[in-house]
């Protein structure tokens, strides 16, 4: 699939230069300058839009590494439009803002953060309603690249009881590309991979049914988790500050949720320094899959419907169904999870740390 | 003819602010501040678990990360009687410094600087004249005449390509002649520069936040945060002095570079302290606990009525004070909420219902807290003003510092300029701070073992949470019902609540109100950038855009005020 159209109007290209020598404050003089330089440039336009959002997304950004946000801005993308960082105020945004869908329409890449509410008068931007500003920069884009889980899939504005009766983007535009990059916020390095694998080889990554691209949320988070082993032999946390938390053991009985999770945490981990929460001692809460806020919380209750190791090394029942139904996952788990007693039972051994037997 | 300015999007969280004033003869004479945003945070929490409600709390603001979720267990603790161990303490208090680094730096130069400072003048600044400046000025390695000419050469690419992106602005605006063009030049070098060092201090907090933003190592009754100096896998020496390099590094920064940019551009915009004095009333909750029964604090919190008279101020010794706690409320009178009332926050309701824009009636999302019925401007220069008040070794130093090499009297730092000024000095003694703290971790955890306690929840249980976070004081309200610790309301008092009130019953404009109204003039209604300097002062945490309504040609200008965050 191509997704660019390199054809300049090289009128409207000119008067864009001169547009662009006017905002700046400096002479008209400086538009055959300008003109020269940008036909030796190719950064794509983006169009960034926030909605109902707390930009935490856009933070994220800010703490990426490679690329940083330097080299992202004035070299690789045209940031055109974005309310957190661009110096334009009024006028002068809405004129970049018009510019960049004039001279550039369907080649823009549009990124959306924040959830979309349907409730009049719940998220007005320069008197327009959300809904309205996306519908118009969608129609004039070539993909959409959605950051965060709001955007992505509603998000925390979209849990119950939905107050403002939040959407995603993909209810309101149906006939453009998108492309889901998931998270409360996701890893900024794997956004911007999303957004350069699209830019620098044309065309949409492979993707999930959730629209999320395979390199990034191919892989369950627990299947790459460094506690794994803890979980396979049985040693859990019981609540954070006990002996087992101490230890590093598996954070599935207080909450985990990276079995039933899709991303690159355990792998990439966070803020270029390998961490993430499991790693520090709290379990995941599934933040990059479709209304988490509802579906896994409450966040310190196990994923239910699931056979799990006990303390004296037998399978403890369900006492239970939990708090919402027993999925596929769950079974998988439950098997998975008694095959590692079982293994434990076969070479003789208790599900105890094998470092702990040694110091008593 | 009047003329009239709108800010356009907040919420108390994140989103979007409006703000309408009339200009008349180039001067504000009169100004609304409207919140047009609502995300129901404080609904959604309704009927949840009390365990749970930090984590979606912190959503409240992704560039406040941090600061509602330690609020909201806070509230859980207060209503709980929990008393937390001290490392967790601790590790609290690093997470509020190494957040409040990189949020002052991101709204100082990525934020405000470029109010202040031309891309423009910078890009036709003699580097060589630059670096003998910066020399005399400031003490910092990279200050060369190569670094100067690198900057340089990047800015003129940028401008003459013509894709200036986020670079579009208002150069040439006369309001930034004040500045010679080196200054202009060292200042852009700096904002390029503080890209890193702000994220060096995101790196900090991520080594005992799990990940950064929204950090995921609190939990109601201590941290989550895996410590043991002896296992490999928890918070250890290693992940300590981690923290401590990567935190370094940023306060380097924030000693060498910004205090000392904060204080040079004071010094060429001083009339700048003679305008945008926002409401006199101040008010800061005391935080950084250093012991378990938290009577102990090393932030002083507390009641300025009027910013001009440092003698009268009353002192709240810690988060029990009565005076603090029996003192807030909130109103609705002109917010876009069902009914007309003042309440504590424990009795509050949040029943959304959007009316439009009616300057007699409703016409803002946003609530109206006050403090003795009155209301207050919170932030750095409350924190700052206080604390100098009531003697704050490290806080008069600095301040004494700051504003003697200025040339201005204290009382001043309550302007459009002086709030700048009185953040960076905020964040110069949290900067000094940070070593005491970090020393008392290494010593803790050499003794303690502990850093987590279960809550335990019965019956109904009130709580609330105070935080003095970098844009003021925040307070989170609880009231938890049952064993099950299921949360029945839930209320959220917010900085730029706080500062971007509508109007009260009796007519009191809100902060943005009254600074916008502060001797404020407007050189071209078109480029309003005496108006952004004075909404950015506040760090508004909003995207605000403005719009400008000229009433004679019955058209509207729309005006965008852009800032990172509601």
């Amino acid at each position: 699939m191509r997704l660019f159209n390199e054809k300049v109007d090289r009128r409207s290209f000119l008067r864009g230069c001169a547009l662009a020598a006017t905002m700046m404050g400096l002479p008209a003089t400086m538009a055959p300058k300008i003109a020269k330089a940008v036909e030796s440039e190719d950064r794509p336009p983006v169009v960034w839009l926030h909605f109902q959002e707390c930009t935490g997304c856009s933070e994220s950004i800010l703490r990426a590494t490679h690329p940083d946000i330097l080299t992202l801005i004035t070299k690789l993308i045209s940031l055109d439009y974005h309310e957190t960082l661009m110096v334009a105020s009024g006028e002068l945004a809405e004129k970049a803002l018009e510019k960049t869908l004039e001279e550039h329409e369907g080649n823009i890449i549009c990124i959306v953060e924040g959830s979309i509410p349907l409730k009049e008068g719940f998220c007005k931007i320069a008197g327009k309603e959300a809904k309205d500003i996306l519908k118009e920069v969608g129609e004039k884009s070539k993909v959409i690249v959605n950051i965060g889980t709001c955007s992505a899939y509603g998000g925390i504005q979209k849990a119950s009881p939905n107050p403002s009766n939040s959407v995603a983007v993909e209810e309101i535009i149906h006939d453009k590309p998108i492309v889901n990059v998931p998270g409360c916020p996701p890893n900024p390095d794997v956004f911007l991979a999303t957004l350069l694998y699209i830019i620098m080889w044309k065309k949409l990554p492979p993707m999930d049914t959730k629209k999320r691209p395979l390199f990034a949320f191919g892989r369950r988070i627990h299947d790459h988790c460094e506690r794994r082993p803890h979980f396979d032999e049985g040693r859990f946390v019981e609540w954070f500050g006990d002996l087992g938390h101490k230890q590093g053991y598996c954070l599935y009985k207080v909450g985990c949720k990276a079995p039933e999770a899709y991303s690159p945490c355990s792998i990439v981990g966070f803020n270029s320094i390998g961490v993430w929460p499991v790693k520090i001692g709290h379990g995941c809460i599934g933040c990059t899959e479709p209304d988490f806020w509802d579906t896994m919380s409450p966040f310190y209750q196990r994923l239910p419907g699931v056979k799990i190791p006990g303390k004296e090394g037998i399978i403890a029942s369900v006492d239970k169904i939990g708090w919402y139904a027993l999925t596929a996952t769950g079974v998988a788990l439950a098997a998975h999870a008694a095959a590692g007693i079982i293994k434990g039972a076969i070479k003789g051994t208790t599900n105890k740390d094998p470092h702990e037997e040694n110091k008593k | 003819m009047a003329k009239r300015l709108v800010i356009d999007p907040i919420t108390r969280i994140e989103g979007h602010l409006r703000i309408e004033t009339e200009i008349e003869n180039g001067k504000v004479v009169n100004a609304y501040s409207i919140g047009t945003t609502f995300r129901g945070i404080e609904v959604i929490l309704k009927g949840r678990t009390a365990l749970d409600a930090w984590l979606f709390a912190q959503r409240i603001c992704g560039v406040c990360t941090t600061v509602h979720a330690m609020a909201c267990v806070r509230s859980v603790e207060d209503a709980t009687n929990t008393k937390i161990p001290l490392l967790a303490q601790l590790i609290r208090n690093l997470i509020l410094m190494s957040h409040t680094f990189q949020d002052n730096i991101v709204h100082f130069y990525h934020l405000t600087s470029l109010d202040w400072v031309d891309i423009t003048k910078a890009a036709k600044a003699d580097p060589k004249k630059a670096a003998k400046l910066a020399a005399n000025l400031y003490d910092w390695p990279t200050h060369s005449v190569d670094r100067f000419k690198e900057v340089k050469e990047l800015l003129n690419k940028i401008i003459e390509s013509g894709k200036l992106g986020i670079f579009v602005g208002y150069w040439g605006h006369p309001a930034y002649d004040a500045l010679p063009p080196e200054i202009h030049l060292i200042l852009v070098s700096h904002y390029l520069e503080a890209f890193d060092y702000q994220r060096f201090a995101t790196q900090a907090n991520a080594v005992i936040g799990g990940k950064n933003p929204h950090i995921q190592s609190l939990v109601p009754g201590g941290v989550s945060l895996a410590i043991n100096k002896d296992n490999p896998s928890t918070f250890n020496m290693e992940r300590a002095q981690m923290y401590y390099s990567f935190v370094r590094k940023t306060c380097d920064f924030i000693k060498n570079v910004f205090f000392r940019d904060a204080i040079i551009l004071s010094k060429y915009y001083k009339d700048w302290f003679n305008k945008g004095k926002g409401i006199k009333a101040l008010l800061a909750t005391p935080d950084l606990p250093t012991n378990v029964d938290m009577t102990n604090f090393d932030l002083p919190g507390g009641y300025l009525p009027d910013s001009d008279d440092l003698s009268n101020v009353e002192v709240f010794k810690d988060w029990k004070d009565p005076n603090l706690r029996n003192n807030i409320k909130e109103d609705i009178y002109h917010a876009w909420y069902k009914g007309a009332w003042a309440k504590h926050p424990w009795e509050e309701t949040t029943e959304p219902e959007y009316t439009g824009i009616n300057y007699d009636g409703k016409y803002s999302w946003i609530k109206g807290p006050l403090f003795k019925d009155k209301p207050a401007q919170v932030g750095p220069v409350a924190q700052v003003l206080i604390g100098y008040a009531t003697g704050h070794e490290l806080i008069k130093k600095y301040t004494i510092e700051a504003t003697n090499e200025v040339g201005i009297p204290v009382g001043k730092l309550n302007s459009t300029i002086g709030r700048n000024l009185a953040r960076a000095i905020r964040v110069r003694v949290l900067s000094d701070l940070l070593e005491k703290h970090f020393n008392m971790l290494i010593e803790a955890m050499n003794q303690e073992t502990e850093y987590c306690v279960p809550v335990k929840f019965s019956g109904e249980q009130k709580g609330v949470g105070f935080h003095e976070a970098p844009r003021g004081m925040l307070s989170h309200w609880t009231v938890i019902q049952g064993p099950d610790g299921i949360l029945k309301n839930y209320q959220a008092v917010v900085p730029s609540t706080w500062n971007a009130r509508p109007r009260t019953a009796q007519g009191e404009p809100g902060s943005y109100e009254a600074a916008l109204m502060d001797n404020i003039f407007v050189i071209d209604p078109e480029k309003p950038v005496e108006i952004l300097r004075t909404v950015h002062s506040f760090d508004p945490c909003m995207a605000c855009a403005v719009h400008l309504y000229d009433e004679d040609r019955k058209k509207r200008i729309f005006v965008q005020a852009k800032t990172l965050s509601r």
